[in-house]
């Protein structure tokens, strides 16, 4: 047993040394980080945000890994750099005069420098030489690099000199990010990346649509696994995130909480009284029926079990959200004061799908909530195959944290969408909300079209918007469907009078048991009386009969003295 | 930018002040003895007592490297006259170290 062990262990101790770069997503994608003591080309087109990545790189390393770092810059000047920066919230000033970070400006002006000769670039070694140990550094950013090809002529010695500089940084055990632009047909402009074979990342900033997305892929990374997908970025006041966000593949727990729907009839119609707890559920409708009350329901309920939830708001501002639901009798803002409810509302073309989809992973990522809302999904704009796969990847995200999905959908009038059928088979619950047209009055009704694992309902039930919030309106099924509106309130009306003839029959008939327990009563009272007349009589005449033999025997009794003096 | 002079065009007079001249080196080279020769020729040529050769080892001293915007080796740098100047290499271009120098005009286009 002891023997099998070692051998895992004895080859993870060969793996690479990696040093972690701080940058959510980043580390995850790299499995660990940059290759350590080793340099690494970020080659990209003009503002991709190689050098914020490359500083954002040198701020952690300085912060949260105790790593000093030199920045040798051949583009910007030192203040220049230092502001740009503080727009993501680095100070990098502090960190230099903290001797955490040493910032070299390396000016190459072609004008100003006359060749003559055989040179090398030794000058610059020295001052790096002389910057690594000013700060006794670990990481070193070289930003561009490239820009000697446009300072100095010679590109024979240039090539000669950066091979050597490649193999000094590595000497020096330095970790390293050089940055490139990128060239036409190839990683950069020069070829760089012929002497930088260990790692390898390709910034891209494309436009579709009008959109920008950020995406960072790895090219190469020598020794090594990695991701190997394009991954979307984010450069924002919270500085640099990588977004891996992928399809998780199927390994989810499942849960067996039931959580409820915040509507108490709702929650009759799902078998097991409310949706599972880490599920995603689908609210379809056309327009007006009623799919953000549903969602503000669910919230009500999520946060009034003490839980937070996250609002992705794609049409409304959180304030007409708010204002809205205060009409059907929820308000939410107590929910968003307490901190349980937090809105993230942005129209779906600020960004690409990707960033959305971005966006969305920080947003849960940090706020870690219990449900996330989406609504609508509708209005998430792309081809369909970019919209399933963001979505799927949103479920995916969601159901990983075991955070329940709640998904509103609009329909177009005609029914059910292309769209729809699509999101189908990635829903575990979808409710339809649907219009009922009929005898000049349309009402609402809601079914449930699915409900993966729970036997359900099989009715329409009709629902009202009340200013109490949704009820769930008993329905009736007539010869020709389900009764709504005046039709079920004729229904209802025609149930109310059978019930009252009913009662007025229960009635008499009560009156008319009690009548004869009356007469009973009276015949028994009228028996019970003869009886007792009877008995008195019967007990008089024995009396009488009693007197009459006493008096006899007194009388008998005198006439005998009378007769013989004195008894015998 | 800098066309190699023609034979053909006049020698002007030299401009006149005192130079101060940096030669930075990165130890005892080939490179950095062949540059320090070449500018002592240049120097006794042109300028006859009207110069001054600091050389610095910048493996003596690394900080100041930056100071003067040091990148490739041999660098001379003319402090006085201004403007500043840059001539990197081991000067075996005499034409260009001139130029460099403002020895000699730059070809008139």
């Amino acid at each position: 047993m002891s023997i099998t062990a070692s051998i895992p262990a004895a080859g993870a101790g060969q793996s690479l040394a990696k040093a972690r770069t701080g940058i959510s997503g980043l580390d995850e994608v790299t499995f660990g980080g940059l290759p350590a003591g080793r340099p690494t080309l970020i080659c990209g087109g003009p503002g991709c945000g190689k050098t914020l990545l490359a500083t954002t790189f040198l701020v952690n390393g300085a912060v949260m890994f105790n790593e000093p770092g030199v920045f040798v810059s051949f583009e910007e000047t030192s203040d220049d750099l230092i502001k740009n920066v503080a727009s993501l919230g680095y100070d990098l000033g502090a960190l230099v005069a903290k001797k955490k970070i040493a910032i070299d400006f390396v000016r190459v002006e072609r004008s100003e420098i006359e060749e003559t000769g055989e040179y090398d670039l030794e000058g610059l070694f020295v001052r790096m030489d002389y910057a690594i140990k000013s700060v006794g550094a670990k990481r070193v950013v070289l930003d561009t690099l490239e820009m000697l090809f446009a300072g100095l002529g010679d590109t024979q010695i240039l090539r000669a000199e950066i091979r050597r500089l490649f193999a000094w940084l590595k000497q020096r055990n330095v970790t390293a990010i050089i940055t490139a632009e990128q060239g036409e047909g190839a990683l950069t402009r020069y070829g760089i990346e012929e002497y930088v074979s260990d790692c390898v990342f390709l910034l891209d900033n494309r436009v579709s649509d009008q959109i920008t997305t950020r995406r960072l892929r790895v090219v190469k990374y020598r020794g090594s696994a990695h991701g190997t997908n394009e991954y979307p970025f984010l450069i924002d006041a919270q500085g640099v995130s990588v977004l891996p966000v992928t399809s998780a593949g199927l390994a989810h727990a499942a849960s067996d909480e039931v959580i409820s729907t915040g509507i108490p009839g709702l929650n009759q119609m799902l078998g097991a009284g409310g949706f599972y707890r880490g599920t995603s559920i689908l609210v379809s409708g056309t327009a007006g029926t009623g799919k953000s009350s549903l969602a503000a329901h669910f919230i009500e309920a999520v946060c009034a079990r003490g839980e937070r939830c996250l609002y992705f708001a794609f049409e409304e501002s959180p304030a007409q959200i708010i204002r809205n639901m205060r009409s059907i009798g929820l308000d939410l803002q107590p929910r968003v004061d307490s901190g349980l409810l937090r809105f993230e509302a942005a129209r779906p073309s600020l960004s690409g799908l990707e960033m959305h989809l971005a966006r969305m992973y920080r947003e849960i990522e940090e706020f870690a909530p219990a449900a996330a809302v989406l609504d609508p999904i509708s209005a998430l704009r792309g081809e369909t195959g970019d919209v399933h796969s963001m979505l799927l990847r949103v479920i995916d995200l969601l159901k990983s944290r075991g955070v329940t999905a709640f998904l509103t959908n609009l329909l177009s009038v005609e029914g059910m969408d292309k769209a729809d059928a699509g999101m189908s088979s990635l829903m575990d619950t979808w409710l339809s909300l649907v219009q009922l047209e009929s005898n000049g009055e349309r009402n609402r009704g809601i079914y449930v079209l699915k409900s993966r694992g729970m036997n359900h309902s099989n009715q329409i039930r009709e629902y009202q918007l009340t200013s109490q919030g949704v009820k769930l309106v008993d329905a009736y099924l007539g010869g020709s469907g389900v009764l709504t509106g005046s039709a079920r309130i004729a229904q209802e009306m025609v149930d109310a009078a059978s019930i009252v003839r009913r009662a007025q029959d229960n009635e008499r008939k009560q009156r008319d048991i009690q009548r004869k327990r009356a007469a009973l009563e009276r015949q028994i009272a009228e028996l019970r009386a003869e009886l007792e007349s009877d008995e008195e009589e019967a007990r008089k005449s024995l009396q009488h009969d009693e007197e009459l033999e006493k008096r006899r025997q007194a009388e008998k009794r005198a006439m005998a003295v009378q007769r013989g003096g004195e008894a015998s | 930018m800098n066309q190699p002079m023609s034979k053909a065009m006049e020698e002007s007079p030299l401009p006149g002040g005192y130079y101060n001249l940096r030669l930075y080196v990165a130890g005892q080279t080939p490179k950095s003895i062949t540059a320090l020769a070449n500018l002592k020729r240049i120097c006794e040529e042109h300028l006859v007592g009207r110069y001054q050769i600091e050389v610095i080892d910048l493996l003596e001293h690394p900080q100041l490297a930056a100071g003067d915007q040091i990148l490739a080796v041999p660098t001379l740098v003319r402090r006085l006259p201004e403007p500043l100047k840059r001539i990197i290499g081991n000067l075996s271009n005499m034409e260009r170290v001139l130029v460099g120098l403002d020895l000699r005009p730059v070809a008139e286009p």
